[in-house]
Parts: C-alpha cells; sequence; structure tokens
C-alpha cells in the first residue's frame, strides 16, 4: 500500500496556524494556500498529485514555509512529492517536460546540445581537468551560467577574478553535468538520483577536494542533498569574500554607484549566507551600499527558483514579484541591483523591462560588479 | 567473595502486584508468585490486585507478624514511586525498613511489552534478581540531623517576596537575596494585571514594604550568590553584597545627586526606552528606598573627572571607597525564586524587530502604557510621537516554536495579550485593534470572560500565524494568514506589540549548579514530581518557586511559593531531618590514600584526611550515587545498601550466572 502524504511528510505535527502561508511569496500572487495544501494531506481529503492541484507548480521552493515552521513540518518538501506524483502518472507541462527531457539528454535543462557547454570559455583560457586528473579546486560552472548569453558572464567574470587572486582551480569542461537541484523541485526524483550517482562519480573520478559553484542553487543541492562524503562546497561569494580578507584578491578599479543587494533565496534562506556578498560589496572601491527594506531571511523571493525558470505560474493576481523587486530598488534610487544568483540576475532583469524601468537601473551579478573593479 | 550469602537464614515474602490490570495484562502474576515460591530463602509467595492499598499494605504486616518474615521483595512499579509507602508497612511490623527490595515489573516489564510470555519470563527474572539481592540485605539505622531554623530565598521577585514574607510570618528568620539593587522582580514592570486589571504596583508595592520591615527578614539587594555548599538542614551560602557607593540608611532618596550625574545610559527598568543616570533608583517605589551608583557606567569620582554626585550629598551618604562585601551565612532550607527572561525577538529576524522603532515587545509595551513609564502612560509611537490609528497584535512570538527551541507555552501570552488590547482601547477609542492568535488559551478564572469582554470592545481576533513584518510606503505591513477565511492578509500597522514568551535566567545557571539542580528538557528547574512534588527539587531541602521552575502567571507564581514555604518551613519547624542511611562507608585499612574518589564525588562530600592519610565520607553530603565505589582502585570504597555483594548477587540473578 502506498504510504500516505500524512504518514510520509509527518503532517500530524501541524497545527493550522498558517506562518507557512504567511510567509509564502506567491500566496498573495496566486492561488496556492501552503497551509491548505499541508491540511488537506493531514486530512486526506485533498488530491494527491499536483495535476489536481495544479497551484502547487506556483511553488517557488524559496524555503520560508519550511524554515519557519514553528512545529518542524516540511510544506516545501510536500508540494515537491505532489510534484512528484503528478510526473510519475506522466501528468506534467510540455515545458517541464522538455527541461527534463534535455536534462537526461544533454545534461542540462536548457535543451542544449552537451558539446557547446564550454562555449563560454572560447576565447578565454580556462583549465578543464584531463580525464582521471585530480581537481583540488573545481569551479563548477552550473548549466545556465555555461549556457545562457546573459548569464555566461558571470562565469567569465569569476574567471578573471581567480585569474586576479591566483586561484588555482580547474573546470571538468563538457564533462559537467546538470547539478539536479531544479529537477529534483520539478518532482522528478528518478532524473535526480541519476544526476547524484554521475556526479558523485565523476566528483570521484577527480579527487576533486572543494567545489566553488556560480550558481546557489548548485551549492545548495551539493552541499544538502548529495549525502555523505562530498567535497567541501562554497558558493563564490564566500571565496570572494575570504580572498579579499586574506588580501589574496584586491581591488584596483573603482564603481561609483550607487548598489542595493538582493539575497538569492538559496543563498539566504537555504543557506543563510547573507554576510558575505556584502562583504564583497563594501570592499569594492566606490561602491555605495543600501540595503532595500526587505533583506536578509525578509528578502523577497525573485519567482526563478523551484523549477519556475521553465513554467509561468497557473494564474496571476498582482505584479510579478520581481518586479516588486525591482521598484523596490528603483525607489531606494539604486544604480544596481546587485544578486549573486544566475536565476534572480534573469528574472529581475526581466522584470526591469516588464515594469517600465529601462534606463532607470541595472541587474548586476555580484561577480561581474567585482571584476568591473578589478 | 568478601560477602557470604546470609539467604538460608532469611524467610523472604514476595508480593506480586497486579496493579490492576497494568501488570496482569502483559504479566502472568501468578507464575511470577509460584516461581518466587521455590527460591531459596523465601517463606512464602503472594499475589495482590493492588499492593500499595491499604489492604495490600496490611497483607504485608500480617504475614510479617505471622511467618516471622525478616524481609520483604515486592514485585510492581518502580521505587520512585512506592518504595517509602512499603518501608513504612515494614516499619510498622516491626521490621528495619531497609530489609525491602523492590522489583519493577511495570514501567520496566509490562508497560513496554505486548508479549504476555515473554514478559512473563522478564518479570520473573526481574523477581528473582531482587530476591537474589534481598538475602544480602542489611538492617540500617537512619541518622537524625539538626536544621538550622533560618531560610535562604534567592531571588526577590513576587514569588521570592511572598516565599519570604510567609516563612517569616512563620516566625523563622529569612535571608532574601536580590541582584537588583531593588526587589519587585517582573511584577514591577507591569502596568495593570489580567483579569482583574488591578494596578500592579499598588498591589505589589505593599508587600515590598513588608518585607522591608519585617524583623524576621534580612533583605539583600544587589548582591550575589557566590557559593552553596552543604546540605539540608545545614547549608552554607557565600553572598557577595556588591558596593552600593550610597549608604542605605542613610539615604532619602531626595534626588539631588541624580540631577548633577552628567552620564545617561538607557533604563533597564524601562527596557531601554527611557534613561537613567549612573546613580539612580530603579523605580520610584524601589526597596530599599535607596540609590544606587553603577561605578561601570561613573565618569570618575576624581574630583577633575567629575565627583559631583559626592558634592551634592548634603547628608554625605555617597562614599566612593565603599567595597563589596561578602557574607556567609548558615541556613536549613532553601527557595530559589529567580524569575524569568522574555524571549529575545531579535532571533525572529523575519518579524523586524530591533529594526522598526515601532515594533514592540509585550513588556516594552507595559513600560510605554505604565503611568511611571517613558511617556508618563501617553500611547504613542516611538517614531513620530503620534497615537498609532492601528495597532497589531502577534500571539505565540518565541513560544510553542521549535524554530528557537522553544516548545512549550507561555502560559501568559494570551491573557496578557488580551490585557494590552483593552489598555489600547481604553486610552485610543478610535483605533483599530487587530490581534493574530493561533490558539486562545484562557484557562484561568476568570480568564474567559475577560476574553470575551476584550472582544466586544472592538478588538479584532484573527485566527492565523504571523510570518514577516516590513515597511511599504512608511507603514508597517503585517503579512499574516486569516486561516478562517483560507486567505493570506496584509494589514497596515503603526504599531506592532509581540506577545513574547517567557525563557529560563540565564543567572539560574548559577545557582543550579551549586545546588546541583536538574533542569527539564524546556531548560527550566526540574521539579521533584511534576504533579505530587511540584516545589520540591531532587535536592532534599531545596524547592522551587516561580517563573524559574516554568512560565507562571502572577496567582500561580503566588501560590507556588506559598506551597514552598510552607515545605521550606516544615523541617524547620521540626528541628530535625532524617537521613536515609545510604552513603559511602571508608574502609580506612584499605584506602590507599590516592585521594580519586575526592575528585570524581559530584557532591563534594570526600576529603582528604592528611594527617591519618585516608578518605573520609560526610554521610550527610553523600548522595549514596556509587561513583567513589567504581572508581576505587584498592575496593576500600563501598555504598551501604548497594554493597558489592548485594549488586553481584543481583546481577547473577539476572545473567543466570553463578558466583563462581
Amino acid at each position: 500500500m502506498a504510504v500516505s502524504l500524512q504518514e510520509k511528510y509527518e503532517l500530524l505535527g501541524c497545527i493550522q496556524c498558517g506562518r507557512c502561508t504567511a510567509g509564502c511569496p506567491v500566496s498573495m500572487r496566486t492561488y496556492l494556500n501552503v497551509r491548505r495544501v499541508v491540511y488537506d494531506g493531514m486530512t486526506g481529503v485533498g488530491p494527491t498529485d499536483a495535476k489536481g492541484r495544479p497551484e502547487a507548480w506556483n511553488c517557488t521552493t524559496c524555503s520560508n514555509c519550511t524554515e519557519r515552521c514553528p512545529k518542524g513540518v516540511k510544506p516545501m518538501e510536500l508540494i515537491i512529492g505532489l510534484r512528484s506524483a503528478a510526473i510519475e502518472k506522466g501528468r506534467i507541462e510540455p515545458t517541464i517536460r522538455d527541461a527534463l527531457e534535455s536534462t537526461f539528454k544533454h545534461g542540462n535543462p536548457w535543451g542544449r546540445i552537451r558539446d557547446k557547454r564550454t562555449e563560454w570559455a572560447d576565447e578565454l583560457s580556462v583549465p578543464v581537468a584531463a580525464e582521471g586528473e585530480a581537481v583540488p579546486f573545481l569551479f563548477y560552472v552550473g548549466c545556465t551560467p555555461a549556457y545562457d548569453p546573459r548569464a555566461q558572464s558571470i562565469a567569465k567574470a569569476l574567471v578573471a577574478l581567480f585569474a586576479a587572486a591566483g586561484v588555482e582551480y580547474s573546470t571538468l569542461g563538457t564533462d559537467e553535468s546538470c547539478c539536479g537541484n531544479e529537477i529534483r523541485r520539478m518532482g522528478e526524483d528518478g532524473l535526480f538520483e541519476m544526476l547524484v550517482e554521475g556526479n558523485r562519480e565523476l566528483f570521484g573520478g577527480h579527487e576533486v577536494g572543494t567545489i566553488v559553484t556560480a550558481s546557489p542553487h548548485c551549492m545548495n543541492t551539493f552541499k544538502n542533498e548529495y549525502g555523505e562524503p562530498t567535497p567541501d562546497v562554497v558558493h563564490y561569494s564566500q571565496l570572494l569574500a575570504s580572498l579579499l580578507e586574506a588580501g589574496k584578491l584586491t581591488f584596483k578599479g573603482k564603481v561609483e554607484k550607487k548598489v542595493t543587494f538582493h539575497d538569492a533565496c538559496f543563498l539566504g534562506k537555504h543557506n543563510g549566507i547573507y554576510d558575505e556578498p556584502r562583504e564583497v560589496l563594501e570592499q569594492i572601491p566606490g561602491v555605495t551600499f543600501e540595503e532595500m527594506d526587505r533583506s536578509r531571511e525578509r528578502a523577497l523571493c525573485c519567482e526563478g527558483g523551484g523549477g519556475r525558470m521553465w513554467l509561468e505560474a497557473t494564474e496571476e493576481r498582482g505584479e510579478r514579484l520581481a518586479e516588486t523587486r525591482v521598484k523596490d530598488a528603483v525607489e531606494l534610487g539604486a544604480d544596481y541591483l546587485v544578486t549573486a544568483c544566475p536565476f534572480c540576475l534573469m528574472t529581475l532583469e526581466d522584470a526591469v523591462k516588464t515594469s517600465g524601468n529601462e534606463g532607470k537601473i541595472e541587474i548586476i551579478d555580484l561577480a561581474e560588479l567585482a571584476a568591473m573593479a578589478l | 567473595m568478601a560477602e557470604k550469602s546470609t539467604s538460608r537464614e532469611q524467610r523472604l515474602g514476595v508480593y506480586v502486584c497486579h496493579c490492576g490490570v497494568n501488570i496482569s495484562h502483559t504479566v502472568d502474576v501468578e507464575r511470577v508468585a509460584e516461581v518466587a515460591a521455590t527460591l531459596p530463602g523465601v517463606a512464602l509467595a503472594k499475589t495482590y490486585p493492588y499492593m500499595c492499598s491499604d489492604p495490600g499494605q496490611n497483607l504485608i504486616c500480617a504475614d510479617i507478624k505471622e511467618h516471622d518474615l525478616t524481609g520483604v521483595v515486592v514485585a510492581a512499579c518502580s521505587p520512585r514511586m512506592h518504595e517509602p509507602t512499603f518501608r513504612a508497612a515494614l516499619v510498622s511490623a516491626g521490621v528495619n525498613p531497609y530489609m525491602f527490595e523492590m522489583a519493577n515489573i511495570r514501567e520496566q516489564c509490562s508497560w513496554i511489552h505486548d508479549d504476555k510470555e515473554a514478559g512473563t519470563e522478564k518479570a520473573i527474572d526481574l523477581m528473582r534478581s531482587a530476591v537474589a539481592r534481598a538475602g544480602y540485605l542489611e538492617g540500617l539505622t537512619e541518622r537524625e540531623i539538626d536544621v538550622t531554623p533560618e531560610a535562604l530565598v534567592i531571588g526577590g521577585g513576587i514569588a521570592g517576596i511572598q516565599a519570604a514574607l510567609d516563612i517569616a510570618e512563620a516566625g523563622f528568620k529569612v535571608h532574601l537575596v536580590e541582584k537588583e539593587p531593588s526587589i519587585g522582580g517582573r511584577m514591577a514592570q507591569l502596568d495593570k494585571t489580567f483579569p482583574t486589571l488591578d494596578c500592579s504596583a499598588c498591589i505589589l508595592t505593599p508587600k515590598m514594604v513588608d518585607v522591608s520591615r519585617h524583623p524576621n527578614i534580612n533583605l539583600m539587594t544587589y548582591s550575589d550568590i557566590e557559593d552553596i555548599s552543604g546540605y539540608v538542614g545545614s547549608f552554607t551560602v557565600t553572598i557577595r553584597k556588591r558596593a552600593r557607593y550610597v549608604d542605605v540608611d542613610e539615604c532619602t532618596a531626595c534626588g539631588d545627586c541624580v540631577d548633577v550625574c552628567p552620564v545617561a545610559v538607557p533604563n533597564e527598568f524601562d527596557e531601554g526606552l527611557a534613561t537613567r543616570k549612573a546613580i539612580y533608583q530603579s523605580f520610584p517605589q524601589a526597596v530599599p528606598a535607596a540609590y544606587v551608583l553603577n561605578m561601570d557606567e561613573c565618569l570618575g569620582t576624581n574630583p577633575i573627572a567629575c565627583g559631583k554626585c559626592l558634592e551634592a550629598c548634603d547628608k554625605q551618604c555617597i562614599d566612593y571607597d565603599a567595597k563589596d562585601e561578602v557574607v556567609e551565612i548558615k541556613v536549613g532550607t532553601i527557595i530559589v525564586a529567580t524569575g524569568m527572561d522574555i524571549f529575545d525577538a531579535t532571533e525572529i529576524g523575519a518579524l523586524g524587530y530591533g529594526r522598526y522603532d515601532d515594533i514592540l515587545t509585550s513588556l516594552e509595551f507595559e513600560r510605554l502604557v505604565s503611568a511611571g513609564g517613558p511617556t508618563g502612560g501617553e500611547l504613542v509611537r516611538f517614531s513620530d510621537r503620534e497615537a498609532p490609528k492601528s495597532v497589531v497584535f502577534l500571539q505565540c512570538v518565541g513560544s510553542r516554536d521549535a524554530t528557537v527551541g522553544n516548545e512549550y507555552c507561555s502560559r501568559v501570552c494570551c491573557m496578557y495579550t488580551a490585557k494590552q488590547a483593552h489598555l489600547v482601547r481604553e486610552k485610543l477609542p478610535d483605533a483599530e485593534i487587530t490581534v493574530f492568535y493561533t490558539d486562545i488559551r484562557a484557562f484561568g478564572k476568570g480568564f474567559e470572560e475577560f476574553y470575551d469582554r476584550v472582544r466586544k470592545e472592538r478588538v479584532i481576533y484573527r485566527r492565523g500565524s504571523v510570518s514577516e513584518i516590513y515597511r511599504r510606503k512608511g507603514r508597517l505591513i503585517v503579512r499574516g494568514d486569516d486561516t478562517l477565511m483560507g486567505e493570506p492578509v496584509e494589514i497596515e500597522a503603526d504599531m506592532v506589540v509581540l506577545a513574547v514568551g517567557l525563557v529560563p535566567r540565564p543567572e539560574t545557571d548559577g545557582v543550579a549548579s551549586f545546588l546541583k539542580l536538574s533542569k527539564s528538557s524546556d531548560r527550566f528547574l526540574m521539579e521533584a514530581h511534576p504533579k505530587l512534588r511540584p516545589v520540591d527539587t531532587a535536592v532534599e531541602g531545596v524547592f522551587v518557586a516561580g517563573c524559574c521552575q516554568g512560565p507562571k502567571d502572577i496567582p500561580d507564581a503566588v501560590a507556588q511559593a506559598k506551597a514552598a514555604s510552607s515545605s521550606a518551613i516544615a523541617p524547620m519547624a521540626r528541628g530535625t531531618v532524617r537521613m536515609e542511611a545510604i552513603s559511602a562507608k571508608v574502609d580506612e585499612d584499605m584506602c590507599s590514600g590516592c585521594r580519586i574518589c575526592v575528585s570524581v564525588c559530584p557532591y563534594e562530600a570526600i576529603t582528604y584526611d592528611e594527617k591519618d592519610k585516608v578518605s573520609r565520607v560526610n554521610e550527610a553530603l553523600c548522595k549514596g550515587c556509587g561513583t567513589c565505589g567504581a572508581a576505587c582502585p584498592s575496593g576500600a570504597m563501598s555504598t551501604i545498601h548497594f554493597t558489592s555483594g548485594q549488586m553481584r548477587a543481583q546481577v547473577l540473578a539476572l545473567i543466570g550466572g553463578s558466583d563462581d
């Protein structure tokens, strides 16, 4: 007999206080009511997969519901479970299906072939580990910075920063495959497990010591979901902060701009990394840094996580959160809205256009900003 | 074996309890008794539905007399529950109470097993093991020790005040030690009290004055406990009376010194919402009614640096050269009433406390609405000194919340929030008042009625928790879930009050470590039994009162203080206490003087005699834990009533081995 949702996700601890819905960034924008989803699972009356509950696809897996639940219930995992159940029955949206298929075939969800994974580095000299070669320090680029024309500049900026700081590193070239963070959150457990297995084998084959990732999403799954033993994993903002502190990285240039910082959910809420990106920002000469009202653990989600890069909300009420975010930053008078996540970069940049703020503000990744000051 | 079994001369009675069906549903009690009857030294074995009942005990007494039993084994519940009961039965039948042994076949057997066959086998093993030990038991004599007819109360909040007054009224001397410059505690900070709306200060102040005037109370404020040693009847307490630099007896609290003091620091009594000087009185009704100078904040007593207060004091009661005074007192009993702290709301970053001026804790709100508070009781926002049009209260901040490690309900927040909502309505007839709650707990006398009244005063209760507070266009946005409506809501607020829960005070840890007190999983002090010994601790002669034991309201704290004081008075009134005859014993001929026992004893009960080069046990301090016996390399240390011979017999019977 199948295990009930109530048992599988330990829903009986729920006291229906509603803090999950209260903290859910999309609860005012879509019909997703996390408390209701938990209640239905607890009482066993609601749909058991996301097909019967399409609003489950609106979840961005920001983790507010789970981090803040006073009783230790994990509503986010329940929502992912509903998606898994739908996927198992083949009841999924075509865009999600394409992303999963592409990941299975080419190791990336963007529908691009494996050979093009290193295209971003064509003009650069980026070390690629030979087969079996030990890699004490691995730069894991990630699918989006590798393929997306806009996000590629994050990878390029990081390479420049590593060179300036004398960081010895290698990449895995075209052997690199998707980390699986978004795949797990779209609910494709089997594919996720396959990616974990493949990547663990790949890391093991190269005796990887430490991994630095361009995306907080990759860092999150490597760090929290790959099981033991796993190499040390850091996000590049942590590495830059420590390089600056050790005096190995210094900024010679100046960026005379007023900037504010958008905390990515997978950097902040999921992994508690709030200080390091700010430490980097504050050391860039010329930069005037000001916080937005909703920062750190109260930061507003950009709606780019949890597979939402491949799926629009099932229904829309009010403006996109990324637009709200851009408006907040414009109101602050910031020249740059800085983030440290390729998904945030893309959703926010899109929101600059859709909210009519072109020319008023620019979205920039922390790595790009740091590289400007070299 | 050093000890010889005396089982052949023993005539033991074995009694197996059904405990209704508690034991008999998984243990065949008749079979346990049948096996018992076959064991050497056992004169008779019986079962009975409730051994602890009067007829059950009478059965034992009658058998002792009729069959001339030398000892008794009861297979029933935990000895923690009924060992004293059966020991008393032995005494009434003229047998030494230490000739009794208990096998726990309930908690350790029937309650945790389903299989009756296996359960019966295990019960037989436990019984057999108890009978084996009983063969080695010896009659022991309990000692009586004198009780110093003085008590120590630690903490001068409402619980400590009440306990001290009750003991003093009973005719015993009480030392009341408070770390702050004044007694009064948390209750002194409150404006009004629920559900009666009594003015907190008005009902507290007379008690504080009673303390200061009572001839039997020695009040030591601005004082810290530095050490406690000893045992029930005879505790030695070291207290540091910190220098106040102001003569308490001479100071008339005229305030001339305050006027000239140039230092301004946040006022703790007002939760930092206002300032005070370096020389100050905690609050106008402080007891003792005298000033105190905080030397850490003082600019300096050198006339070039400052020295203004010294100049201003006509009565010359300021002494810059005053020194801390360390006193040592002897007391017979101790009441711990060290109180509580409030939850630090900055731990929940999403609520924005500490970031926005107009988000207050409930204790800050008390000071704000108090006539003696920073605004003279005027309810205004700190950001713009305007009266708020919309006030939102959040329940359960830092309570019932595993994310901050406080899983318990703080028991007072529902009602103090209702009271605070009422106070807002009283002061601001047109304000919108919203309370976000998860469950309303109005369980006390008059609580539900008060909650009814407050709702009817146009206080909107919305069922749901708040997850986040942020600012939009200058107003606070409270993002909650209205779970009854099934929709998230955003409420615009001018002021938000966080109903912060109660947490243990860090200072309690020091006292707890001196006295070896245990804590429950909620980190509050643990009582000896949650139902039947609610103010006792595991340490004889030490009692708890008030919030150091767990969150409670004023009536409960006072009731507990009264219970603790009556418990503390009992041994003092009797004049002596009986000590259980279980303690460590040194065989001085075998002791090599290595002093390992001295270093491992958790109760500092063992000292080394330099002259005779052996260890000596203070039987009054010894709790009979057996650590020294286990550590002693020469086998010189044993524990009376838990001798190696007794333990060996018990273990061998359990594992079915022989003595070879």
